[in-house]
């Protein structure tokens, strides 16, 4: 041993993001109920500062806690994403919360608790850290979506969400048990060098873990409790479960994959394709009939799971950064959608039927405009963000010879924008309804920013993909 | 006979087969459910203890005990949000769990 003390300086975000939790309770149980805006409004601020220490610490590859956390450029984009996606959802809840009366300090402070998991579950270098760091994260969600206590609904998809959610814990935990035995080693790196051939337990293990993996990103066959969760939870809540949970959890599926599994490429390769398939046919088939705009948001990231996922398939350096690409624009258009989705209120009751969107155009013009460029882009129209998250995905499975599933996503693409593109015409074509009250400024910014982000990203796409490849290369 | 790493990777089998069973098959009551994800969990830790035997690597071990440790947290908030459920709608039978649908 090197030193009596661990490398803590290389877990400070998450050291800061952990006391400031602690505190924060603290600070909640102490002043009551009314604290909930102090609360809340620290823990936005934490947030922002724990994003700016990730973002300004040196870039490096070490590795700490004897391999248990790895920090290196892939997981410090990740991070940042997860982080962007949390401050950001809510920066967005706490007017919502407050209309509604149920601004309290705990939700915040579950907020920062499911960010930490999230964090450690992208820095996460071997099964035992992955694992903590997935049921901190989820442990929280499953009380955040059930946090508005009196609701049938919000408690029901808290106990949908929770009964999935550990059966696939259970699920991932049995094949991280698998892995562990058949190759000796519960750390990435060994894993990698005990499994060179899909022996019959190995393949197993993998089968089973990816299954828990591909629960907590929603890709078909384990999506069941996405629509649920997403109608029943409070809306702020489904903007948050829409953003940093997926990209935290696509993060790690990414690293499992490509860095634990490097040698046996082939056994992982054909799940992540049919995974990929289904989520994007049934993101697009499923959506077509659903009358709640959040259920739509819903299937709406099912499918655009399933096409990040096809990134993944092609294992690819290429591919991985065509998935760190496509899940940046998914939370940039994500936090969109949801800004407008927070917005729909008429005479201070919250709505969230698409026919409430009629005739958006004409009695809020400005959010029209900018709903239906996000909507544009989530189907991947030309030249918007979301059409060239599509192109760097499809474009590595090209070059990895996975014809078959490029195809089927295009297809897929089409058929999902119809659903889109509904709702552009219930907003364009259709009887007005009665105004929207006004918007609050700090949904009218979110909007602002992720409506012109998705409209103008094709004219400088560099930095984002020259730092999205850099941190691809950290895993390969 | 020797009982061998088999037999307890078999025994482990078998009973995450009915824990997993248990939630699918089970239409009564949420509570057979949190006992089914129990069940999965002991199937987990009787996989990396005989692991850790058989691999005289004691890592297993350290797994095993910080997933007691995670059952015993998600219990708690099961029950917790089963409890406010109940408060709800008066009820946890598994059919009655469908306000939403689609």
């Amino acid at each position: 041993m090197s030193s009596f003390l661990p490398p803590l300086g290389a877990v400070l975000p998450e050291l800061v993001l952990a006391l400031a939790a602690i505190i924060l309770l603290l600070v909640g149980a102490i002043k009551g109920e009314r604290s909930a805006n102090l609360v809340t409004g620290l823990a936005i601020a934490v947030l922002a500062a724990v994003l700016l220490l990730v973002l300004l610490k040196p870039v490096v590859t070490l590795s700490a806690f004897n391999g248990a956390l790895v920090i290196d450029p892939f997981s410090r984009f990740m991070k940042a994403l997860a982080l962007l996606g949390a401050t950001v959802s809510l920066i967005m809840s706490v007017d919502w919360l407050n209309r509604e009366g149920q601004n309290k300090f705990e939700y915040a402070v579950l907020v920062l608790i499911s960010t930490l998991g999230m964090m450690m579950l992208v820095s996460a270098g071997d099964l035992i850290a992955l694992y903590l760091g997935l049921e901190l994260m989820s442990l929280s969600l499953y009380v955040i979506a059930a946090i508005n206590r009196e609701s049938v609904r919000s408690t029901e998809a808290g106990l949908k969400y929770f009964v999935l959610g550990s059966l696939s814990s259970g699920m991932l935990l049995y094949g991280a048990s698998l892995l562990y035995g058949f190759t000796g080693t519960v750390n990435f790196d060994g894993i990698a060098k005990a499994a060179t051939s899909p022996t019959l337990g190995l393949v197993f293990g993998i089968v089973f873990v990816m299954a828990g993996l591909c629960f907590k990103v929603s890709a078909v066959p384990f999506h069941m409790w996405t629509p649920d969760v997403y109608e029943g939870a409070p809306t702020p809540v489904t903007a948050f479960f829409a953003t940093a949970p997926k990209v935290a959890a696509m993060a790690v599926f990414m690293r499992v994959a490509v860095e634990a599994l490097p040698n046996v490429t082939h056994s992982w390769q054909q799940i992540i394709t049919f995974v990929a398939i289904a989520s994007m046919v049934l993101g697009a088939f499923a959506a077509i009939g659903q009358r709640n705009i959040k259920r739509l948001l819903a299937y709406s990231s099912i499918g655009h799971m399933g096409f990040a996922l096809v990134g993944l398939a092609a294992a690819t350096p290429q591919g991985v950064r065509g998935v760190m690409v496509y899940m940046t624009i998914y939370v940039a258009m994500t936090l969109g959608s949801f800004a407008c989705v927070l917005s729909m209120r008429r005479n201070g009751q919250a709505v969230e039927t698409i026919d409430d969107l009629a005739g958006l155009s004409r009695t809020r013009p400005l959010m029209a405009l900018a709903f239906s460029g996000l909507m544009f882009s989530l189907a991947g129209i030309p030249p918007l963000a979301g059409f060239l998250a599509k192109y760097y995905v499809f474009l590595a499975a090209i070059q990895a010879g996975l014809y078959g599933l490029a195809v089927i996503g295009v297809l897929a693409s089409v058929v999902g924008a119809y659903y889109y593109l509904r709702v552009v015409k219930i907003m364009y074509f259709d009887e007005p309804a009665d105004a929207f009250d006004p918007m609050p400024g700090e949904l009218k910014a979110v909007l602002s920013v992720s409506g012109l982000f998705t409209v103008f990203y094709f004219l400088w796409p560099a930095p984002l993909i020259d730092a999205a490849g850099a941190a691809a290369r950290a895993l390969f | 006979m020797e009982i061998g790493l088999s037999h307890y990777l078999t025994v482990a089998a078998i009973l995450f087969t009915l824990g997993t069973l248990g939630i699918f098959l089970n239409r009564k009551n949420v509570i057979v459910i949190l006992m089914s994800v129990e069940l999965i969990l002991l199937a987990v830790n009787i996989n990396l203890v005989s692991f850790s035997m058989f691999l005289g690597n004691i890592v297993g071990q350290v797994f095993a005990l910080l997933v007691l440790t995670v059952a015993a947290a998600e219990a708690a908030i099961g029950l917790a949000i089963l409890v406010v459920f109940y408060r709800n709608r008066g009820s946890i039978a598994v059919e009655d769990i469908n306000a939403m649908k689609g």
